[in-house]
């Protein structure tokens, strides 16, 4: 059957509009996703960035017996209820353990009340006529201003806005990640290397491949049941711990690991083998001379990834206890402690609404830092790929 | 038969070890999410101006902090659980069959539920029979309990505004829900002959309540996205964003400290904590942070805890639990039928 050359020139031209629909389409999904991130990071970035600064004012403080009894005695009336209480409430410890203060009165800058800051951003607050009186004065005067929030950066949490810090809860998940690396990063090659190196392909592997599949898909809930039930309950790691929240999260990074190790030893080629073998080389030898070594930056890669992911991770850690108030900052692996998203989602359900901003706050910090692992990912790739 | 000694006398040394890595000077506390915000004050409070590490806190909502609490008396059970609600006969048992026989009760204050709106509509007077005519999954039509058959408040009482029926609420899981359930839901049908006297608590499923999830924030929210809706929340959070919410009063009075305290506001409850003085020897800082939590400058009218929304009981009430905490007094089952 011939076609005339019309005919042709509409089938042709029929294939193009399609081709061009596709494109318009997946470039409209591309818009879409890349929409929904801007709107979300510019909404972050507007609710978060204020909370790296934060109210402080200058006043008298008179460090006199009655303050050591009574801190709020220190200041003079009209700011008494513009000072934090996390200043105040060091008040008497501090003038123990430097007696020399006792008599001395000097003006000093003091962190703020979180009401105080919230109305010096413009925010809503409980504040009173003649206290946004005092606050007014004070900002014309230059003793009241917004200041680089130290306190976010170097504090656990806590329950007065203004003294609340993203520190215990980053600290808590630098520890916590330390437990997972350590636990499923050697099994995990470990085990990809055994299976795609050494093991035969028999129903056995199949079926264990399968599962190991199957575990990466389980929602990561079941893994905090299987810590609570085994770590805690059974062999007695202490709730709380960096060590249990470690331990549970390693069991969801372990298929990642696993499957994105088998997926590098995979690329590489059979040739290298078969030379390494052909030299007499043992199985061994190729596998740790030849075959590793090419495979790491695929490794790492999927490594970085799965650690990514646990660090993201809240569900499994609820039900081993890591989602707590934790003002302590402790560097033990068997204290108890929290991780950010925790910390987030513990600020996002204050009634307070200082902590809007600290919880926006502690996404941008984890965003960050997500960001960073993500690009470390791309660079060790980028840095040691091989191309065949 | 030496090996196994061995064996044995590693396991040993080794719980020898973790027990001693245990031993702790740091208080675990657990449950409700309602006196959540105020225990964490407390413990804050106390890490920061004592020589102790500062108590661990997991809101674990009430009755799953019961749970952890009767587990059993030991290093790796809590010392103290909090309740928006009294202790359960059947929780007591609980306790006193693993062991955990030495209970002090602490009653730290009130806290009101709000069935509130955004502040952009017009006050409104509900009464309980109302709420619960608006909720209850069936409802007496002509002597007859038939599905519910309420859309708009203006069909339960002419009186009331002409607005669709949509309540954000808290999801069963929480302690809140409980206590409206049985402040309102039972509290109204007892009252009404077509259920014979009996409690009736089922929630209508057909969309006009809507479980918002256990943080109370996005209940808040969405009562300023949603002019017409009504939620039910905490009063802290009511008072919290007394700028953009207002309580509907209940029964005429108006969601307020002194009404809450004095019970004339329906929809109260009271808090408590509750302390294993079993573990008083391992864990000494347990009195201290409970001697704190019940001083004058937490729980009474001037103290801390009133600014984050806990409603303080009445003196002579302070003063009696308080006492009763410093003295270490024993929780009985009768206290509790």
């Amino acid at each position: 059957m011939s076609q005339s050359f019309d005919e042709i020139t509409a089938q042709l031209k029929r294939r193009h509009r399609k081709s061009a629909r596709l494109k318009w389409l997946s470039m409209g999904a591309l818009i879409l996703a890349a929409a929904f991130l801007v709107v979300f990071i510019t909404d972050m970035l507007i609710k978060g960035l204020p909370a790296f600064q934060q109210a402080q004012i200058k006043v008298e403080v008179s460090y006199s017996e009655q303050a050591s009894e009574i801190p709020l005695a220190a200041l003079e009336e009209d700011v008494r209820s513009l000072v934090s209480r996390g200043f105040l409430r060091l008040i008497p410890g501090r003038m123990e353990d430097n007696p020399q203060l006792l008599g001395t009165s000097p003006m000093q800058w003091v962190l703020a009340d979180a009401q105080v800051d919230q109305y010096l951003k413009g925010h809503h607050s409980s504040l009173g006529a003649s206290e946004r009186a005092t606050v007014e004065r004070l900002a014309e005067q230059g003793r009241a201003e917004l200041m680089f929030n130290t306190f976010f950066f170097t504090n656990g949490d806590s329950k007065l806005p203004e003294y609340a810090g993203i520190a215990a809860a980053a600290l808590g998940t630098v520890l916590t990640m330390i437990v997972t690396m350590l636990a499923s990063f050697p099994v995990g090659v470990m085990t990809a290397i055994y299976l795609e190196e050494f093991a035969p392909d028999n129903r056995l592997t199949q079926i264990i491949e399968i599962n190991i599949n199957n575990l990466a898909a389980v929602p990561s809930i079941l893994f905090g049941l299987l810590g609570l039930a085994i770590y805690i309950n059974f062999f007695g790691v202490p709730r709380s711990s960096p060590l249990v929240g470690g331990l549970t999260l390693a069991l969801g990074t372990l298929p990642v690991i696993i499957i994105a190790t088998r997926t590098a030893l995979r690329s590489v080629p059979d040739s290298i083998r078969q030379a390494a073998f052909a030299v007499g080389c043992s199985r061994w030898q190729v596998v740790k001379d030849h075959v590793l070594p090419l495979s790491l930056p695929g490794i790492l890669t999927g490594s970085i990834i799965g650690l990514a992911q646990a660090m993201g991770e809240t569900a499994p850690l609820i039900i081993v206890g890591m989602v707590a108030f934790i003002p302590d900052i402790s560097a033990s692996f068997t204290d108890a402690a929290t991780v950010m998203p925790a910390q987030i989602f513990t600020w996002a359900s204050e009634p307070d609404r200082a902590f809007v901003e600290k919880t926006a706050g502690g996404i941008l910090v984890l965003l960050a830092v997500l960001i960073t692992l993500n690009a470390s990912a791309v660079w060790l790739r980028k840095k040691f790929e091989r191309r065949w | 038969m030496n090996r196994i000694l061995k064996t044995a006398a590693i396991a040993a040394a080794v719980i020898g070890v973790t027990g001693v890595a245990q031993a702790r000077e740091q208080v675990r506390i657990v449950g409700s999410s309602t006196v959540y915000p105020f225990a964490s004050y407390v413990a804050e409070e106390f890490g920061a101006t004592t020589d102790f590490p500062t108590p661990i806190i997991e809101s674990t909502g009430s009755g799953g902090g019961m749970k952890l609490f009767c587990n059993g008396v030991g290093e790796d059970t809590p010392d103290i659980t909090n309740a928006s609600r009294r202790m359960k006969v059947s929780e007591f048992e609980r306790c006193m069959e693993n062991g955990v026989t030495d209970i002090t009760e602490a009653m730290i204050g009130y806290d009101g539920i709000a069935f509130a709106q955004s502040s952009t509509n017009e006050p409104v007077d509900l009464t309980l029979e109302q709420i619960f005519l608006a909720l209850a999954a069936q409802v007496p039509v002509d002597g007859e309990l038939v599905a519910n058959p309420y859309t708009m408040w203006s069909e339960i009482d002419p009186s009331l505004p002409e607005r669709e029926i949509i309540v954000y609420g808290p999801p069963t899981t929480s302690g809140t829900r409980d206590a409206f359930g049985e402040l309102v839901m039972e509290a109204a049908s007892e009252e009404m002959e077509a259920y014979g006297g009996e409690a009736y608590t089922d929630i209508r499923t057909d969309g006009a309540f809507v479980a918002a999830g256990e943080n109370d924030n996005l209940i808040v929210q969405r009562l300023s996205e949603n002019t017409d809706a009504f939620g039910i929340f905490g009063y802290s959070f009511l008072e919290e964003n007394a700028d953009t919410l207002s309580g509907a009063s209940i029964g005429g009075v108006e969601p307020e400290p002194e009404a809450i305290s004095s019970g004339e506001y329906p929809v109260s409850r009271s808090l408590f904590f509750y302390v294993k003085n079993q573990h008083a020897e391992e864990v000494p800082p347990m009195y201290e942070y409970a001697n704190l939590f019940m001083s004058e400058k937490m729980i009474g009218p001037m103290g801390y805890l009133k600014g984050l929304g806990l409603i303080p009981l009445p003196e002579e009430m302070r003063a009696a639990q308080r006492e009763a905490v410093k003295n270490h007094e024993k929780l009985e089952l009768s206290d509790l039928q």
